[in-house]
């Protein structure tokens, strides 16, 4: 039978986890520092859980509360600078996506991060009107992820190109690109009636085309350059003979396919 | 859309027929000025900018997908292709924040020498800035002197690991050699070279030059608020006045120990910025000298021990059996940092680099966000732009100092 592969998650996966493994966690410290009271007072019946993580405090908020907390976060709190914001995809084991928005008071030399947890398809409000820096950093928010983020003034992909579909950092999308991925090249510089001569586009760094006749991938064989392919023909290299080892000896294992 | 003709060719990058009298150029992204893979399009009223609309992802390498894909140590060498000017700053953010996961505190030693390939890699990224700026503007034999000391600072890198331009020179957990011998005094005579160049060529040659006071003061004017909500960082926030270094505030390795001043600007313009640029290398050199008699007195110490994470020196992995077990474990399967997220920033040559890593206690990273300060500058160019002239915009470009490997990622 074969191996079913979980398609909500596509990534990398560790290939052995011994069975008693007890992952750790960082440890989290309550809110003691004065400044960071100061700003849980400040945010009141917003905050649903705070605490300090590694030197910074982390404040859990509801998605819909989002611009009002950062407006506190700015103007009561002193924290003028978003430096940061993005998501993290959770959607094959809540459904969710956790957002992060990391902020900094430069007068006082504290950073704050808020999140929450956004259910999928969800939008989030801008934070645009308050931090000019979140203009690029939600535009790439969407276009890695597909989150919507309303009253955003130009909400368009800003890396991926334009005519581009899915969302590259989810962890359903495969590292080496998908479906359609693999024919968008192809479409653009040639169009669609060249993808039966052209072929899908191979983003494996090892593949090497053994009809290729124009790259530097007929190892053990010459051919002159652009020739056409012709297994019948093929003559293997001689290589000079060596007192050590004998290199047209073919005895070393070869990998039919790579694994 | 146009229809071209004999009469009326058809201009790739330029589009006349508009009803309100603009024409919009397409700038970049093979521009010689525009650093990389910068488009810019720009809607021109005269030779006034009235709208420009940064263009960027076409050095789109997907890095922090990589980063989910990869164990930690695995990943550290893509960091290098984040901001290429200056490899060894991303190697050591990267590295800072998976030390601050894991808990752990590169020794002495290692501090000392990532300090001072940190302040190396930021005098050769202001040196290439202050070349490509002045190249930019106009100002042709600055470029060749500059590359001629950057040589010099990339040959002292080469001599420690071997890479001119990808360092790698981090490891997570302290540094992976010693300094070879001689390399001290290498740095200290390549100090004096670099404050001698600073004062007696870049300086003489632009500081009080007319054309390139006329060409750089008063454009490119950003209020330190302005400057603050867009995200700005490093040089172009210390340009508007606001005395913010995390070398200082939010110290990290030796910094604490250093004696070094954050030369900050009033004026808000590019040429305050380049002032600062210039100033800054002095103030890497003056870093580098103190770190050569610190350097002296560390142990020889080079890897932090922490036996769940680091492998062992290759002395105890090649003569004991335990540390060669823990060795392989580390290789094989990679390091399992404990469940929890991170922000770490750090004070590299163009801003605020830091990274934000989302650990669930697995081998990959389950999300890894860059923040690297040319996006948020890139972003900062259409409210920079409007209002100044066509001739302005390759300043203004330069003076951001905008690297093409870390907005892309």
């Amino acid at each position: 039978m074969r191996k079913y592969v979980p398609k909500d998650n596509v990534q990398k996966k560790a290939y052995y986890t011994d069975r008693f493994h007890v992952v750790p966690s960082v440890p989290r410290a309550e809110v003691t520092d004065a400044h960071f009271a100061s700003v849980v007072t400040a945010l009141g019946n917003d905050v649903k859980e705070a605490y300090i993580e590694i030197g910074q405090l982390v404040v859990h908020i509801d998605p819909t509360r989002n611009f009002d907390v950062m407006k506190t976060l700015k103007e009561t709190c002193g924290y003028t600078q978003c430096s940061e914001q993005s998501a993290v995809d959770y959607l094959a084991k809540d459904n969710e996506f956790e957002l992060f928005w990391q902020l900094l008071n430069i007068t006082e030399a504290k950073r704050v991060r808020v999140v929450c947890r956004l259910a999928n398809g969800a939008a989030i409000e801008s934070i645009e009107p308050l931090f000019k820096s979140a203009n690029f950093a939600e535009r790439e928010m969407f276009d890695m992820f597909g989150i919507k983020v309303n009253n955003h003034p130009y909400l368009k992909r800003i890396i991926m190109p334009d005519d581009w579909e899915g969302h590259p950092l989810l962890k359903t999308y495969p590292l080496h690109g998908d479906e359609f991925a693999s024919w968008y090249e192809v479409d653009k510089i040639f169009g669609k009636e060249y993808r039966d001569i052209i072929g899908p586009e191979n983003r494996d760094p090892g593949k090497v085309d053994i009809k290729d006749t124009k790259r530097f991938s007929r190892i053990g064989y010459e051919v002159p350059f652009g020739a056409e392919y012709n297994a019948d023909e093929e003559v293997p290299v001689e290589y000079s003979e060596t007192a050590l080892v004998n290199y047209n000896k073919k005895t070393s294992k070869q990998l039919d396919e790579r694994r | 859309m146009q229809v071209s003709n004999k009469l009326t060719p058809f201009f790739e990058n330029l589009n006349f027929e508009r009803d309100d009298n603009t024409m919009v150029i397409n700038f970049g992204p093979q521009h010689p000025s525009a650093h990389g893979q910068l488009r810019l399009i720009l809607e021109l009223d005269g030779e006034q900018v009235v709208k420009a609309t940064p263009d960027i992802g076409y050095l789109h390498r997907g890095i922090e997908k990589m980063a989910e894909n990869m164990t930690y140590n695995e990943f550290l060498p893509t960091t290098d292709r984040l901001d290429y000017i200056a490899s060894t700053s991303n190697n050591y953010a990267y590295a800072l924040a998976v030390e601050k996961l894991l808990d752990i505190e590169a020794p002495r030693r290692a501090q000392a020498i990532r300090t001072m390939l940190l302040e190396l890699n930021r005098i050769i990224s202001h040196l290439f800035f202050v070349a490509t700026h002045a190249l930019d503007v106009g100002a042709m034999s600055v470029f060749l002197y500059a590359f001629r000391e950057r040589e010099f600072a990339m040959d002292l890198m080469e001599d420690y690991c071997g890479a001119r331009l990808t360092h790698s020179a981090v490891r997570i957990g302290g540094v992976p050699l010693d300094l070879p011998a001689g390399w001290l005094e290498n740095a200290a005579a390549f100090c004096d070279k670099v404050d001698y160049e600073v004062e007696h060529t870049y300086g003489a040659l632009l500081n009080e030059n007319r054309i390139w006071k006329m060409r750089l003061e008063d454009v490119g004017v950003i209020s330190a608020e302005d400057a603050l909500s867009w995200g700005c960082t490093g040089p172009m926030l210390r340009g508007s006045g606001v005395k913010w270094d995390i070398r200082k505030e939010e110290p990290y390795e030796l910094y604490p120990e250093l004696d070094f001043d954050i030369p900050t600007s009033d004026r808000c313009d590019s040429y305050g910025r380049f002032m600062i640029y210039m100033e800054e290398m002095k103030q890497s050199t003056r870093i580098i000298r103190q770190l050569i008699p610190l350097y002296k007195e560390t142990e020889p110490q080079l890897m932090a021990h922490s036996p769940q994470y680091i492998s062992a020196p290759k002395e105890e992995i090649m003569t004991q059996n335990y540390a060669l077990m823990q060795h392989f474990v580390l290789v094989t399967q990679g390091m399992r940092p404990p469940k929890g997220e991170v922000y770490v920033p750090t004070e590299s040559p163009k801003g605020e680099l830091g990274f934000y890593i989302k650990s669930e206690g697995e081998p990959y990273a389950y999300r890894l966000k860059c923040r690297a300060p040319s996006f948020f500058h890139t972003g900062l160019l259409q409210n920079l732009l409007v209002g100044t002239y066509l001739a302005d915009v390759v300043t203004i470009i330069g003076t951001t100092n905008i690297v093409f490997g870390e907005v892309d990622r």
